[in-house]
Parts: structure tokens; C-alpha cells; sequence
């Protein structure tokens, strides 16, 4: 499917003076693809040329229309000497290579230069031709889908989710050729960019293939990072899920997003669902609001480490044994079978490229409702790797100094084949599918892949939850077995996937479980840890916190494989101790879940740092869990028990306090309603671990002491002491100010529009004098404190509001340095309107249900549910007939009455809107990490953003210092990610991230260099109160206008 | 533990409007810090001096890098790497160009030279005004001055038009620049009960009437030689002045002014006998005035020359505002009746501007 590309320079602004003597510039345009260059007429002296040239034409194949980018450089013209350059732009063109996404790219690019950032704009227009071509071995994989978001996005409904695609590509890093010794460094800096965007090019296209063999459309969950190994070189790789994925054709069928941005999600694929059998499984099913009792019960989370050796677990998966629950058992074995029979279908299908999908695997982290069935608990491995090392002597750093290539500096070897990385991470993959299966599930969901790399040594990291999967979504949807509807049946939302997936009586480690206190029922731990968001149907009670399990650890300085060993050694204690503390810190918050967890170590030359983020909930289906008791082991000393006890009040204070501040209430229900406690073969919390130094021991740390619903800490030497005080310094964020990493903040659902994203990167360096563990531990500590502190006072004018999607990156760029990047959304919500509008909205809703269809109740209904727990919700039969029988229903029609219901209601929005840009030509562009934007529908999705920028200086100082140099390379790389966007028509960003930000600094020659690698989803989104003004017109006019559309739709 | 490195960076611009006007003030860092501690928003936000420190120098990085754009404020609603609501946009052009009132009663009149740049010092230490905050007032005086100093058309457009500013501001500016294209002499020790907007308020009627785009609809032809120039005083209308002179020098017709005037104004004046008896005085000191502007020289004094020959005057016989305004008032209107005085449109334009400026300059 050959192409044309087309290419337009309008003109530029802003140019920067190059001709010293007339104060102006001659300027032209270089547009380069592949290895066709086009050049411009010299416009002469002029900051603002007008080129309006004509139509470069360039004829390529769909291969390289993907795997290259559009180059445009513009130049100042010198008579007597070279061509000066000014700077240059890089556009992906591959949003214009689906037919969906944007059409033209056009609008204003800021000129990037390596060395002096931004200089003026260029106006350019881009547009592709697509010939048809059928060609079977094709290499291109024009038309798949990527996006960043890991949940199903807005416009899109899920017909089947493939599953795990992954590749990699490795090449030499330009920085370490020969060559860089005797070019420029600013050639040496876009030889870089250009290798990565062509690498991130080939790995899209490449993954788009295996995506093609599955028969997918799309990847959802799109992760792509850099590994620089230095002279090793560079990899690029890439994981997602691959999904088959259907355009909701009428943007009006989308619900609202404001309050919570899986509403609709899980909305839609329900309404719109071929098989409308299943639809007993209504997604605000009236148990929901029903919470009955609690009582304590045991927490897992299964980590590993490994070092260069495979783990195998004896797999606990005799299923069929002793059934768990009493209805339940059988149907979980039955459905299991299924699922896993899903999943080796595909697996073992008799296509190419088919041990790609033997890990089912899935970057998702928000799911389709029902398709979640059980969730296990968090399962990770980490691997250390040794990278080749050839002694290369005359390597000399860019900047003639090594010190400030710490990170990269670590030696050669040419052709590392990708397909060493390749085992190396189907290792890792193999032991996170053994612990998801001990575990008794078939499925990893929420995973991610990472690395931290120090010198010759790389940790490669992998986690995910592991889960049981309702097979529906996994097969070609022709299949629907009766099974899975009497399942569904039984399973009440908000409590179902607390469920235990293993059995109880072969539980893979020894686990405290109670009967769920939600439907009462099955069993459920007493702690469900989880690498995934809140499932929209939980029943969560008071709202979530950031918790942040913080760690450092001293090593020793070595080489090669004696650092690895030590590397090896050290990983066991750090996960050891961040998992205590998490346990801790969420027992201090008085809550029973962690959603979102991501815990990163990173490794530096002197010590590793280990760093935990979680959103801590409290499920009503979870008992409550216990306090934390402190005993000393010193007996009759009156001073320490007095200080004992003092410490003991303190905490219970604590504890009561954190209840007090998220609204953590739970009812009250003596265990004798619940019924008898479930025998218990030990009345212990246990924390399993295993570790595996080329052995599959089980070791076994007990935690707890004596009473079953106390988390006893022990104050006998000095270390624990510490704890016991870190767990009490974090201070809670200041009164209107609420955090999470999750997409949204459990318990509070007003969302208002005002966002506001943001970065923030701290350096610190450490006193070598003090370098204990404690010090470090305290100076990390006081680090993100500081910082979470700093980042409350900036944003004090958007209180009440919320940070969401807070992402904490530790980085070791140098001995002595500590590195710490946030990213994070901070949204607005309204305090005062949460009670009375979901009250009012439910009257409106109400009285509306009486004329208009049912089903529009359930997005209303779900608001209040908390607040009205007696109120009589839709039988779901009628329910279940009125969307089979209107199957019909035009889609705009639903939107506009769902519209009005919405809890945003109009005066809410108009206030908070910002003054028309009267005289502004620059539109705004949002940015969020978030999947969706408070208060707007996403009407498009335009294509995926992946950048990459390097940036370096010779003038730190009078570029104000370190600081001064980063905060503008930032705010540029946000200012090219807004160009970009606006550029193919978006408004905003969704599921931004910044991925790496490495930064290397050389003071005393006055030099340093930052990379930056950001990605997101590049989107339309549509205000709500714009589109109020359709929905304000009579109903039956806008639903004859729209009715076409609809019946396009069904 | 020290932080090497420390930023944030919004989508949206953060602009903090108390630590903006800390730097436009011309404070430091740590000045800024402590003012900000003292202002008790540590107690309120229960932040450490710390956060406060890092929030300072994130505010003053940002500034910084704004202050670029703010010299060109077309440039600041065109680039990109700064996303800032419209609305904060103009608070910060609007503040950026914002001067003290003492400031600027000190440069008002002054040639906006290098040799005035270094005077700086002094008026800071005088006005108290930090130097950093007085050479950005004086920065944007000369900036605003060369962008517009040989441009067409109407002085306060073309300032809004380049510089974004409110009216209100680009009036303010449209007098700096007038009187430092003028030269009005405003320093002296007569003059300082005049405040900037006394001159402000002149400098708007002398814009309006004596300059060349006062002149008829010059503007709507784009190829008419008359240069629009509202910057320039009418050199034509200057030298035209000297006719009035004969309103002084012919004593038939000073007299037959004066009786003109003191029979409309009989009784209604509480100072009518001390009118009568410096009549004379007053009606020369006027005349002259407009009759010397020919030189340049006179012309930079016209505000002491007002100040002296007419403010002063009237002020030792304790006039009432009200008298001074019946008396100018009659005082133009009666030359209307003098057959022999052929220059009543060069009399209307000359005192219609004067007799405002008078009643804005007279009060203590």
C-alpha cells in the first residue's frame, strides 16, 4: 500500500536573528523524507518569512511512511560560508495513516535546536495518499490503532481483547559511535532523536503486524521506553494489548466522563453488545449499595526476585479440589477451564508468530464490566543482568568527561541481537505467568515492564495483578455459554472480584480469609493488594490516599558480577521491607487496599532505591482491618514501657484520625451476624515471599504477633524504632487536597473542569559524610515529603481538589545525586455538591425513567447509591427487555437525556469555565495522564504522541543554573507536545506520561544534558456545556436529527 | 542534603499575582521569601519556609523567562511555550508595564537616554523604589517611546496596538511619551505639587488639539503628506500663536477685553475686585505664554510658565476653583466679541487646551 506524502511550508515566525550585521534572517525550509529532500526559495531578510511554497510530493511505501519521520529543517542562507541551521521540526506522520484519526496535519510547530531550544515557528501542512494495495506479506501495518490509554477508549467499544503483544528493537546509540568524536554535538543530539524516532517508527509497525496476525484493530495500553545501555546501545521496546475494537459511529453516544471516566466505558459496550442475553448483568447492579458486615481477615501480594535464573513454582492449580465457595466453586473451575481454554486457543492457533501470545498478559488497567472476574493479588519478578562489557580505553564522553555520563558511560559491545533482550524478558514473563497461576488465575492484569540501568548492570523489572478473566471478551463473541450468564447471576458487583480465585483449602500461601462482607457469600482476604484501578463497580467506603512505601539501601561499590550478586542479595530485603511498610502505612489509613501499585527500584553505583506508590481504599467487602500494636521486648523497664505505650497512643491516634479524615465508616455488624469465623489453620497474618537465588524455597516471614487483627510491630532495636517514626512523620496532605496515583479518586465524584498538569523534578545530593541507611532513608523521605509539600502549596488556589495519577520516578544519576520526577493532574471537584446533586439528579432521573428509557437510570442511580441506600432501583428484567427490544434506540437520544441527568449540572460548569480567548490565535491544549478530561466527552481520537527530545547546553550558567535549564526544556517539550496535537486538530492529551527524563550535568565545565521521552493519546474533547446547548433544544427534534445516525450505529 | 535542582512546570503557567509583584517590585529571592513570611501565609497554608523558598524561585524562574516576551507583548499571545489563560496574559503585560507614581513624576519630561539611565540611582534612593524595578519602569518608557516615536496615527492606538495595554495605561504611556518627546520641564521645585496625572491630563488636551493629528481627518488618507503625528506639536499652530500677542499689545483691545469680561462677571465672582486689578497681568501672562512657544526652549517651560503667570497669581488672592473657571471661561468666550481680533479659531484652539489644563493645574 504504496503512498504519497505531501508537504506544504506556509511560513514562519519568530525566527531568531541570524544575521548579526542587518538584524534579520534569510531563511529557507530543507523538508526531508527518507532520502528525498525538498528545499524552499530563500525568503530574504525577514523574522517572519512567507514561503507558501507548493506541494512537495514524496512517493514511498506504507514501510517507511511509518517507520520515518517527516523531517523539516530551516536554515538561514549564507552566501559566503555553510548554512547556518536554525532548527528543525520532526513530525510522526502515522496519525495520518488510519482512516479515523486526523486527515491534515497543519498549524504552527515550534523550531527545536538541541542547543538553544525553541527559535521561532513554522507553519507546515502535511497530507497522505493511501493507494490499496492487498498484499499478503506485507511489512506495513497501516490502519492499527495505538493508544496509550489502558482502559477501552471512550469512543470505542471492546469486541474482543487479543491479548500481550510485544517486541523490541535494539540498535547501536549514535552517541557512542566513532563518529561522535569528531562531530558536533548538536549532530551527534539529532542523529539520536532521528534513530529513535525511527526505531519507535519500526517498533509500531512491527507490533501493528502481530496485532494484524491476531486480527486485532487496535493496541490499547501502549507502552513504549528506551533502555540506553550506553555503549551497548539502545533498545526500544514496546508492550500493549492488542484488542478488536468497533467506532461507537455517533459521538453523541457517549456518556459524560466527568464524574467518573469509566462510566461510560462501561456503559457502552453493555448497550451496544450483540448478544443482549448477557445484559442481567447490568452494571449498576442495586447490590452495590448494599454493604452488610466485616470482619478481619489476611492479606497476599507474591513478589519475587530472581536473578538470572528461571523461577518455577510448583503450579497450585488443582482447581476441581474442595470447592472455595459454595455456589461458586464449580463455576469458577468451570470458568477458569474456560478461560484458560480462551486463552490457549489463541495461543495455539495455527498462525505465525503464535508464542507471542502464549502470556496472557494485559496492559490494562480499567476493564469492560464483567470482564474482571477474581483478582489474586500483585505479582512481580525482577531479574538482575549482567550487559556485555569490551574494554574500550579511548572512550571518551561527549563532553570529554565520563563523570557526567555516568548513566551511560559503561562500555561496548556492537551487535547486542535482540534476541538476548528477547529471552531475557520472556524469562521474567514466564515466572510472573507461574506466580499468577499459583495463585490459582489465568491472567495478569495491570502489567508493566520496566528496567533501571547502572553502569553494566540492569535490573528488569515486570508486575501485574493476577486475575481470573470472563472469557466473553476473549473469544469471537459467537460463542456465549450459559454458564457465563449464571455467573454472572452470582456474582453481585462491587464484591466479585474480591473474591479468592485459589482454593482454599491448597491456598498457595497462608492467607486469612473471611466470608466477603459485601454478599457474604465467598471468601475474601483480609488485604487485596492490586497493580490495577479501582473497578468501577466496587464498593468502596470514604475516600483514597497516596500511600508511598520509601527505601534506600546502602551497597558496596563493585564490578560486574560481584555487583550483580550484591544487587541480587540486596532486592530480597528491599521488597521485604517496602512491603512491610505499604502494610503498615495502609493499616495506619485504616483501609484494606492498595489499587495502582507500582514499586520501582533503582539501582545507582553506591546504593538502590526502592519506591512504592499506591492508592489505598477501603472496601466495604473486606473486613476491617486491625490496628497496629507496638511491643518492646525490654521487660520491666518503666521508662520504655511509658515510652511504649506513648508510641502505641500515638498510632491509635493516628488511626483515627486518617478514619476521620477519608470518611472511613463502615457499619458496624458484630460477628455474630456474619456467622462463625472461618477455621483458620493459623491465626496469623503472614507475608509470603518468594525468593529465588536459583532456588524455589519458599521463605516465610511472620509478621504478626498473637492477636489475629493486629499488625504488631516490634521496637527492639533502633531500626524498627525508625519505622515506627517514618510511619508517623508522613504528614497528610493540608485540608482540601486529596491524592491518589490511581485515575480517580476513590469517593469523590463532583469532578469540576479546571485541570491542571503538571512536572516536577527534585535533585538532591547527599553529604557523603553521612551516607548510613538510616540518613539516606531519612534524607529520601524528607525528599518526597518535601516535595509532595511543595506541590500542595503551589496548587492551594485550586482547592478543593484532587492530584491524580501522581507518578514518582527515583533516578541515581550520579553517587551522590537523588533524582525524583512527578507527573500528576491536579483536578478541582466540588465540595458542596456532591449530596444534593446526585439527590436532585436522582428526582430528575426519576421522573424521567417514568417517560424515557430505563436504562438511562443507571449512570444517575450509581452516583447516589451511596448516599441513598433505599432507593428502588429498576428491576433489571424490565431493564434486560427494554434494550433488547429498543436495540434500536437512536444512540443521540440516549446521550441527550443521560446528558441532563448528568450530575454536572449547568451552573456548575459555566462558572468555572475560563473568559472566551478573545484575542488569543494560540488554542489551549490540555495535557492529563489521566484517560479522560473532567466535564468533556472525548469525541476522537487522533493518533498516538510519542516524542522524544534531547536537549544540551555550554552556557548552564546563563541559562540560570541547572534549574533554569531544565524548567525551560520542560515547559518546551510541553509546548511541542501542544503543537502537535493542535496540529492534527486535537484539543487535548490523555494518558500523557512523561516516560524517562534523564538529566546529566557537568558544573565545571558549565555543560549539561537532558532527555525527554513523553507519550499520550492525542484527542478531541467536546465541553459538556457546549453540548448542552444541543441537548437544550425539544428532544423529539434532536432525535429525528440524529436518528439516522443511529441507525447506522445498531 | 541541599536540592541542585528544583522546578515545576504546569501546563498551564502558574502565575502566582503576590510573588509577580514582588519581582516587578524589583525584590530578590530571599527578600521575597521573608516579605512573603511576614505577610503570614505560612501560618495560613501551614507551609515551611522552604516551600516557600522553592515556590519563590520557581515564580522568579518563570518571570524571568516571560520577561522576553512581555518586551514585545504581541509575542506573548503568539508563542507557544508558555500556555496562559487571556485573561492572565493581560495582568501580566498590564502589571509589567505598570510604574510607581513617584517613579515616574521623577523621569516625567526627561530625555530617555543613557545619561537618564544612570541618574537611575538616585531616584531610587530617593523614591525608594528598588533600581531593579526602577530601570524596568524606565525600560518600558523607552521601549514603549522607540516603538512608536515615528508612528502614524493616534498615540494611545498605536500604544494599545503594540503593547497590549489597557486604555486606561496606553493613555498614561501616550503622556510619558508626549512630554518626553517634548521635553516638558516637571521637575522643578514650582511644580512638584503637580501630580503625573495633573500631567497626564494636560498632556491628552494637548494631544488632542496642538498636535498635527489633531489636525483636521488627515488620517483617513493614507497618501496625504501631512504627517498623522501625535508626538509632535503643530510647528505651523506654534508659530501661528504669535498673532495673539496683539490681544496684549493693541491697548484698545486689552482694554475692551478686559471691560468685556468684568461686565459678564460682575457679581458673580467673590474675588471680582482682585480680578479686575490683575486682569491685565493675568491676560499678558497668557498671551505670552502662547506667543513664546515658537522656541523650543519656551516650550518645555510652558508648565512653569502656567505655573507662574497665572497658578501662582491666583493663588496668593485665594481664588476659589469655581471663580478660576467663570473667569476662563468668559476670559475665551469674550475675544468672540472683539471685532477687531481676526483669530478666533487660533484663539479657540489655543485656549480651549489652555483653560483645561489651567483648571486641572490649579489646586494646591
Amino acid at each position: 500500500m504504496p503512498g504519497k506524502l505531501k508537504v506544504k511550508i506556509v511560513a514562519g515566525r519568530h525566527l531568531p536573528v541570524m544575521d548579526r550585521a542587518s538584524d534579520l534572517t534569510d531563511a529557507f525550509v530543507e523538508v526531508k523524507f527518507g532520502n528525498t529532500t525538498f528545499k524552499t526559495d530563500v525568503y530574504l531578510k525577514s523574522l517572519n518569512p512567507q514561503w507558501n511554497s507548493e506541494w512537495f510530493k514524496f512517493e514511498v511505501d506504507d514501510e517507511d511512511l511509518q517507520d520515518e519521520p517527516l523531517q523539516i529543517t530551516v536554515l538561514d542562507h549564507d552566501t559566503y560560508s555553510a548554512n547556518d541551521a536554525i532548527g528543525k521540526v520532526y513530525i510522526d506522520i502515522d496519525p495520518l495513516l488510519y482512516s479515523e484519526a486526523a486527515t491534515v496535519i497543519s498549524g504552527w510547530f515550534p523550531i527545536y535546536d538541541t542547543i538553544h531550544g525553541i527559535r521561532g515557528e513554522i507553519n507546515v501542512v502535511v497530507k497522505v495518499d493511501l493507494f490499496n494495495d492487498l498484499n499478503r506479506f506485507r511489512q506495513s501495518s497501516c490502519g492499527v490503532k495505538f493508544f496509550c490509554t489502558t482502559s477501552i477508549p471512550k469512543c470505542y467499544r471492546a469486541v474482543i481483547i487479543h491479548g500481550f503483544v510485544e517486541e523490541l528493537v535494539v540498535n547501536e546509540d549514535p552517541e557512542y559511535q566513532w563518529i561522535d568524536r569528531i562531530r558536533t554535538p548538536r549532530a551527534s543530539n539529532e542523529a539520536r532523536q532521528r534513530l529513535i524516532s525511527l526505531m519507535s517508527g519500526e517498533l509500531q509497525r512491527k507490533i501493528g503486524l502481530k496485532v494484524l496476525e491476531m486480527r486485532g484493530n487496535a493496541v490499547v495500553g501502549y507502552l513504549q521506553c528506551f533502555d540506553l545501555e550506553g555503549e551497548s546501545g539502545l533498545v526500544v521496546r514496546a508492550i500493549g494489548t492488542a484488542c478488536t475494537l468497533d467506532k461507537l459511529s455517533s459521538p453523541a453516544a457517549f456518556l459524560p466522563a466527568c464524574n467518573s471516566p469509566s462510566k461510560d466505558m462501561k456503559e457502552i459496550p453493555f448497550n451496544e453488545d450483540p448478544n443482549p442475553n448477557t445484559h442481567s448483568s447490568g452494571p449498576s447492579t442495586p447490590l452495590k449499595n448494599q454493604t452488610y458486615s466485616f470482619s478481619p481477615s489476611k492479606s497476599y501480594s507474591r513478589q519475587s526476585s530472581s536473578s538470572d535464573t528461571d523461577l518455577s513454582l510448583t503450579p497450585k492449580t488443582g482447581m476441581g479440589s474442595g470447592s472455595a465457595g459454595k455456589e461458586g466453586g464449580p463455576f469458577k473451575a468451570l470458568l477458569r477451564q474456560q478461560t484458560q481454554s480462551a486463552l490457549e486457543q489463541r495461543g495455539g492457533s495455527p498462525h505465525r508468530f503464535c508464542r507471542r501470545r502464549e502470556f496472557p498478559f494485559f496492559t490494562l488497567t480499567a476493564f469492560p464490566p464483567g470482564f474482571l472476574v477474581h483478582v489474586g493479588g500483585v505479582v512481580s519478578a525482577r531479574s538482575v543482568k549482567l550487559l556485555d562489557r569490551i574494554h574500550n580505553p579511548a572512550f571518551v564522553g561527549i563532553m570529554g568527561n565520563t563523570r557526567s555520563y555516568k548513566l551511560l558511560d559503561w562500555n561496548s559491545f556492537n551487535s547486542d541481537e535482540p534476541e538476548t533482550r528477547d529471552a531475557w524478558w520472556a524469562e521474567i514473563r514466564q515466572e510472573i505467568k507461574s506466580h499468577a497461576k499459583a495463585l490459582g488465575c489465568h491472567a495478569v492484569v495491570g502489567y508493566s515492564e520496566s528496567t533501571s540501568i547502572c553502569e553494566e548492570v540492569c535490573i528488569l523489572s515486570a508486575s501485574g495483578t493476577a486475575a481470573v478473566l470472563n472469557p466473553r471478551f476473549l473469544q469471537d463473541g459467537t460463542v456465549e455459554s450459559c454458564l457465563e450468564q449464571r455467573l454472572e447471576e452470582n456474582l453481585p458487583a462491587g464484591c466479585g472480584f474480591c473474591h479468592i480465585p485459589y482454593d482454599e483449602l491448597n491456598m498457595p500461601f497462608p492467607a486469612h480469609l473471611t466470608y466477603c462482607y459485601n454478599c457474604r457469600k465467598q471468601k475474601v482476604p483480609d488485604v487485596l493488594f492490586t497493580t490495577i484501578d479501582l473497578p468501577i463497580d466496587a464498593t468502596v467506603i470514604g475516600k483514597g490516599c497516596l500511600i508511598q512505601a520509601r527505601l534506600c539501601r546502602l551497597k558496596k561499590k563493585a564490578q560486574a558480577e560481584a555487583n550483580a550478586t550484591a544487587i541480587s542479595n540486596l532486592l530480597p530485603f528491599m521488597e521485604y521491607e517496602v512491603h512491610t511498610q505499604l502494610m503498615n502505612k495502609l493499616k495506619l489509613k485504616g483501609m484494606n487496599a492498595l489499587f495502582g501499585l507500582r514499586i520501582q527500584i533503582t539501582v545507582g553505583e553506591n546504593m538502590l532505591m526502592g519506591l512504592a506508590s499506591a492508592t489505598g481504599v477501603y472496601l466495604a467487602a473486606l473486613p476491617t482491618p486491625g490496628g497496629i500494636q507496638i511491643a518492646g521486648k525490654t521487660p520491666n523497664d518503666g521508662s520504655y514501657e511509658q515510652h511504649v505505650s506513648h508510641m502505641q497512643k500515638k498510632i491509635n491516634d493516628t488511626i483515627a484520625k486518617n478514619k476521620e479524615l477519608y470518611e472511613i465508616n463502615p457499619p458496624e455488624i458484630s460477628e455474630e451476624i456474619i456467622g462463625s469465623p472461618i477455621p483458620e489453620p493459623r491465626q496469623r497474618s503472614r507475608l509470603l515471599r518468594s525468593q529465588s537465588e536459583s532456588s524455589d524455597e519458599v521463605t516465610e516471614l511472620d509478621l504478626s504477633h498473637g492477636k489475629k487483627d493486629a499488625f504488631v510491630l516490634e521496637i527492639d532495636d533502633t531500626d524498627a524504632m525508625e519505622d515506627v517514626h517514618s510511619l508517623l512523620t508522613d504528614v497528610p496532605p493540608p485540608s482540601g487536597f486529596y491524592s491518589c496515583n490511581t485515575e480517580i479518586m476513590p469517593g469523590i465524584n463532583n469532578w469540576t473542569s479546571e485541570i491542571q498538569m503538571f512536572t516536577s523534578v527534585r535533585v538532591i545530593r547527599l553529604s557523603s559524610l553521612n551516607l548510613t541507611n538510616q540518613a539516606l532513608n531519612k534524607n529520601f523521605n524528607d525528599l518526597c515529603e518535601n516535595l509532595l509539600k511543595s506541590l500542595y502549596f503551589k496548587l492551594r488556589s485550586m482547592i478543593p481538589c484532587c492530584l491524580c495519577h501522581v507518578n514518582f520516578t527515583v533516578s541515581l544519576p550520579e553517587d551522590e545525586l537523588i533524582q525524583v520526577t512527578v507527573t500528576a493532574v491536579a483536578i478541582t471537584f466540588d465540595k458542596n455538591q456532591a449530596l444534593q446533586t446526585t439527590k436532585t439528579q436522582v428526582e430528575k432521573s426519576l421522573q424521567r425513567a417514568s417517560t424515557d428509557n430505563e436504562e438511562l437510570l443507571q449512570f444517575p442511580l450509581e452516583l447516589c447509591s451511596d448516599s441513598l441506600p433505599s432507593h428502588p432501583f429498576p428491576p433489571a428484567k424490565e431493564h434486560l427487555e427494554s434494550a433488547s427490544s429498543n436495540s434500536g434506540i437512536p444512540a443521540a437520544q440516549r446521550a441527550v437525556t443521560v446528558e441532563k441527568a448528568s450530575p454536572m449540572s449547568e451552573g456548575n460548569f459555566r462558572n468555572r469555565s475560563a473568559p472566551p480567548c478573545a484575542n488569543s490565535t494560540v488554542g489551549v491544549v490540555k495535557m492529563t495522564p489521566l484517560s479522560f478530561i473532567p466535564g468533556a466527552k472525548i469525541t476522537k481520537y487522533l493518533g498516538i504522541i510519542n516524542m522524544f527530545f534531547i536537549r544540551e547546553t555550554t552556557s548552564l550558567r546563563e541559562e540560570g543554573g541547572v534549574s533554569g535549564f531544565l524548567h525551560a526544556f520542560v515547559a518546551e517539550v510541553f509546548a511541542m507536545v501542544r503543537a502537535h496535537v493542535a496540529a492534527l486538530g486535537g484539543n487535548a492529551v490523555v494518558s500523557y506520561i512523561m516516560k524517562q527524563c534523564v538529566f546529566m550535568e557537568n558544573p565545571n565545565k558549565n555543560q549539561a544534558q537532558c532527555l525527554i521521552n513523553v507519550s499520550g493519546d492525542a484527542v478531541v474533547f467536546v465541553r459538556e456545556s457546549e453540548l448542552e446547548v444541543v441537548s437544550s433544544q425539544p428532544p423529539t427534534a434532536n432525535c429525528q436529527s440524529s436518528c439516522p445516525g443511529g441507525d447506522v450505529t445498531t | 542534603m541541599t536540592n541542585e535542582l528544583d522546578i515545576f512546570v504546569g501546563n498551564t503557567t502558574l502565575i502566582d499575582e503576590d510573588v509577580y509583584r514582588l519581582w516587578l517590585d524589583g525584590y530578590s529571592v530571599n527578600d521575597a521569601v521573608a516579605l512573603r513570611v511576614r505577610s503570614g501565609i505560612l501560618e495560613q497554608t501551614g507551609a515551611t519556609a522552604a516551600v516557600l523558598q522553592s515556590d519563590t524561585m520557581d515564580h522568579y524562574r518563570t518571570f524571568h523567562m516571560l520577561e522576553r516576551l512581555l518586551h514585545a507583548p504581541p509575542k506573548l499571545l503568539h508563542q507557544l511555550i508558555f500556555q496562559i489563560p487571556p485573561s492572565r496574559q493581560a495582568l501580566l503585560i498590564e502589571r509589567y508595564y505598570a510604574f510607581d507614581e513617584a517613579f515616574v513624576r521623577e523621569v516625567l519630561g526627561k530625555k530617555l537616554s543613557k545619561g537618564t539611565k544612570k541618574d537611575l540611582d538616585d531616584i531610587s534612593t530617593k523614591t525608594g523604589i528598588t533600581l531593579k524595578s526602577c530601570r524596568r519602569q524606565f525600560d518600558n518608557f523607552k521601549r514603549v517611546f522607540k516603538v512608536v516615536e515615528e508612528m502614524r496615527g493616534s498615540l494611545v492606538d498605536n500604544i494599545q496596538q503594540h503593547f497590549l495595554l489597557s486604555d486606561r495605561l496606553a493613555r498614561d504611556y501616550a503622556a510619558i511619551v508626549f512630554f518626553a518627546n517634548n521635553r516638558f520641564e516637571t521637575g522643578k521645585k514650582k511644580l512638584q505639587y503637580l501630580s503625573f496625572g495633573d500631567f497626564a491630563f494636560c498632556a491628552e488636551l494637548m494631544i488632542q488639539n496642538w498636535t498635527l493629528g489633531a489636525v483636521g481627518e488627515a488620517p483617513t488618507d493614507p497618501d496625504s503628506q501631512v504627517d498623522d503625528m501625535d508626538v509632535d506639536l503643530d510647528k505651523e499652530f506654534l508659530q501661528d500663536l504669535k498673532e495673539l500677542k496683539v490681544l496684549v499689545a493693541d491697548k484698545d483691545l486689552l482694554d475692551l477685553h478686559k471691560s468685556l469680561v468684568c461686565t459678564a462677571l460682575r457679581g458673580k465672582l467673590g474675588v471680582f475686585s482682585e480680578m479686575e486689578a490683575n486682569f491685565k497681568n493675568l491676560s499678558r501672562g497668557l498671551v505670552n505664554v502662547a506667543a513664546k512657544l515658537t522656541h523650543n526652549k519656551d516650550v518645555r517651560d510652558l508648565f512653569v510658565d502656567l505655573v507662574e503667570k497665572f497658578v501662582e497669581p491666583c493663588r496668593s488672592d485665594h481664588w476659589p476653583l469655581n471663580d478660576v473657571r467663570l473667569f476662563l471661561n468668559q476670559y475665551s468666550a469674550s475675544v468672540h466679541s472683539l471685532d477687531g481680533f481676526r483669530h478666533q479659531g487660533l484663539w479657540d484652539r489655543y485656549m480651549g487646551t489652555l483653560r483645561g489644563c489651567l483648571l486641572r493645574l490649579y489646586h494646591d
